[in-house]
């Protein structure tokens, strides 16, 4: 029809009208997802508490009272109550958001780049040398990500740096397995195959044409991945494993407190209800991001 | 069949030799030197070079490798640092008891996973499959051990209703079919089991859905076919991908159960790894993880072949 009718109005100026690009019909779908968009603003809201929170933050979260141990929640001066050393609850969750987003995010952010490296690089190239990689991963998958963080950061020692170091590794096998089957998926397309053919190196198909299809999908799911994180990361410190004391971390918070369990049972559990708020505000945000993408899992 | 059998088993061998390879690495990833988290510090020289012709540690790392997997092979997984009996014999009777609770948890996940997942599939987008995929995003998000100390403070706590803790009354460890100690058993297999009621009732609802839309269900209806009719062919066809998730689930719970088993005290494989690793008990941990991570790659494998069994297309896929 379209080109019938311009074939029969030649004189008529042609106008092309600009279609809505891919991400802004993204961001549109987007936003039309109430679930979506209220996670993404607990997100947001977390993120601030975690640069900003010791400014927020009522108290100092060193600060203990050794006369104000386990005072219940509506407590005078104290809205969440005391922890077991008499430090304010309320200060101590804002200020954990730091450190307990921070262990976290980072293992996953670094996952995201090792692991998209991995993935690309083998999906790419194919053959024996996605072969060799990709079974090298397997091997990986033998072992369930709890029980592999948890040997992991066994074997290293607690700390913060070798919690970080385990959690990286449990997460790059999962991202280099999507990068690779996304990439594979999109090397056999036909401007791949078009833009090979007019002779660009392999590296200005990867960059131009690859990349940009493949890097999507891979930070959704990376999305997905730091609910999980979240609670393994928290859980290395509730081991101690991860973070050491005094510092406020929501998971090391949940370990110290387990003793007050009959005392204050409210107040030992309030750590755990932020990790489980944090996780549920990603897992929410990466099944927005997901179904406005399109994205089949 | 047969050919597909014997492709998948040389397909894990490598695997395993690499899971083996990984947990071999384990303890040479530890800072130190291991020998000396076994030596007492005032160790004479010549105890030390005995112990060290004893472990091997004078030999290079494809030796000593080659010889800890024939060890292994034989079911000698060396001996515990901290309570000088063997590992094999240690780690074996705390996988039994973890397998004992993560086949709980799993049996309680798959029965509320399938249920809500039907239930979701069959009615999109009506206010059940909203809730229905509600509890599952809150399954797959909550901190499980977080969870477990909540049941704790409302069972055990203000109700006290169930035990806290520990496998058995008194404290003790031996397992007997009795309630009293199926008590013991409620609230970690509970706690346990929201992991994979959430992925279980996810991938069943995807699944329904997907059948649901086929054309054969059209056809199915046209034939006359009564609901019951059609439910019993959603059913057989989900069932062979919703028994493998179930299958991962199990292998993933026995191995995920540290923290759960560090909240209510359970003298499972968790429990062991946990005092492995602050002992600095390395032979210990490394055989606990080599046996859980054999035991998910051997699951797997049955997992594949009920699948291939159950559903025929697969192998000639």
């Amino acid at each position: 029809m379209t080109s019938l009718n311009a074939a029969a109005s030649p004189v008529l100026p042609l106008v092309y009208e600009r279609s809505a690009g891919y991400w802004e019909t993204v961001g549109r779908r987007f936003l039309r997802d109430k679930v979506a968009v209220g996670a993404a603003l607990v997100v947001l809201l977390l993120m601030v508490l975690a640069v900003f929170g010791p400014w927020l933050a009522p108290m100092d979260p060193y600060q203990s009272a050794m006369l104000k141990r386990l005072k219940p929640i509506g407590f005078e001066g104290h809205p969440l109550g005391t922890d077991e050393l008499g430090r304010d609850m309320l200060t101590r969750l804002m200020v954990g958001a730091k450190l307990s987003l921070f262990m976290g995010i980072t293992p996953v952010v670094c996952a995201f780049f090792i692991g998209s490296l991995i993935g690309i690089t083998a999906g790419y190239t194919g053959g024996w040398v996605n072969s060799v990689m990709m079974r090298t991963i397997d091997v990986f998958y033998a072992f369930p990500s709890v029980l592999l963080a948890i040997a992991l950061s066994g074997a290293l020692g607690a700390g913060i740096t070798n919690s970080l170091i385990s959690l990286t590794i449990v997460f790059i096998p999962p991202l280099a397995r999507v990068a690779e089957s996304v990439t594979t998926q999109i090397r056999e397309r036909d401007f791949v195959e078009a833009a090979r053919a007019s002779g660009a190196s392999a590296f200005t198909i990867v960059r131009v044409h690859v990349l940009g299809n493949v890097l999507g999908p891979i930070f959704v799911y990376a999305t997905s991945l730091i609910a999980v994180s979240m609670i393994l990361a928290s859980g290395l410190s509730f081991l101690g494993l991860g973070v050491k004391p005094p510092e406020p971390e929501w998971g090391l918070m949940l370990n110290t407190l387990r003793t007050a369990i009959y005392s204050q049972p409210w107040i030992a559990a309030l750590p755990g209800a932020m990790i489980f708020m944090t996780s549920i505000a990603f897992n929410l945000l990466a099944d927005g991001l997901r179904s406005a993408m399109e994205i089949k899992q | 069949m047969l050919g597909f059998l014997l492709r998948r088993l040389i397909y894990s061998l490598p695997i395993m030799l690499g899971v083996a390879l990984v947990c071999f690495g384990l303890v040479h990833l530890a800072p130190g030197d291991p020998l000396m988290s076994i030596l007492p510090p005032d160790a004479s020289a010549d105890l030390q070079a005995q112990l060290i012709e004893l472990y091997g540690f004078n030999r290079s790392y494809p030796e000593q490798f080659v010889t800890w997997v024939w060890r292994a092979l034989q079911g000698d997984l060396g001996t515990s640092i901290a309570s000088n009996r063997p590992v094999a014999s240690e780690v074996m009777t705390a996988v039994a008891n973890t397998l004992r609770l993560a086949m709980l948890a799993t049996l309680i996940g798959f029965v509320l996973g399938c249920l809500f997942g039907f239930v979701a599939g069959y009615f999109q987008n009506s206010w059940l499959d909203k809730f229905a995929s509600l509890l599952s995003v809150l399954g797959v998000s909550v901190p499980h051990y977080w969870l477990g100390m909540v049941l704790v403070i409302v069972f055990s706590s203000i109700l006290m209703w169930l035990p806290p803790g520990g496998a058995g009354p008194g404290g003790s460890s031996q397992w007997i079919w009795d309630w009293e100690h199926f008590k013991h058993m409620l609230l970690p297999a509970i706690t346990m089991s929201v992991i994979p009621m959430g992925i279980i009732s996810r991938t069943v609802r995807a699944l329904v859905a997907d059948i649901l839309a086929q054309e054969f269900i059209v056809g199915l209806r046209a034939k006359g076919l009564t609901n019951f009719g059609i439910f019993w062919h959603v059913v057989k066809n989900a069932a062979p991908t919703a028994l493998a998730v179930m299958g991962l689930q199990l292998g993933y719970l026995l191995g995920g159960s540290i923290l759960i088993e560090t909240v209510f005290s359970w003298p499972g494989t968790g429990f062991l790894l946990n005092s492995a690793i602050f002992q600095r008990d390395l032979p210990l941990l490394q055989g606990t993880i080599l046996v859980l991570a054999m035991f998910f790659v051997v699951l797997n494998l049955i997992v594949d072949v009920i699948q291939t069994l159950l559903d025929p297309r697969i192998a000639r896929a």
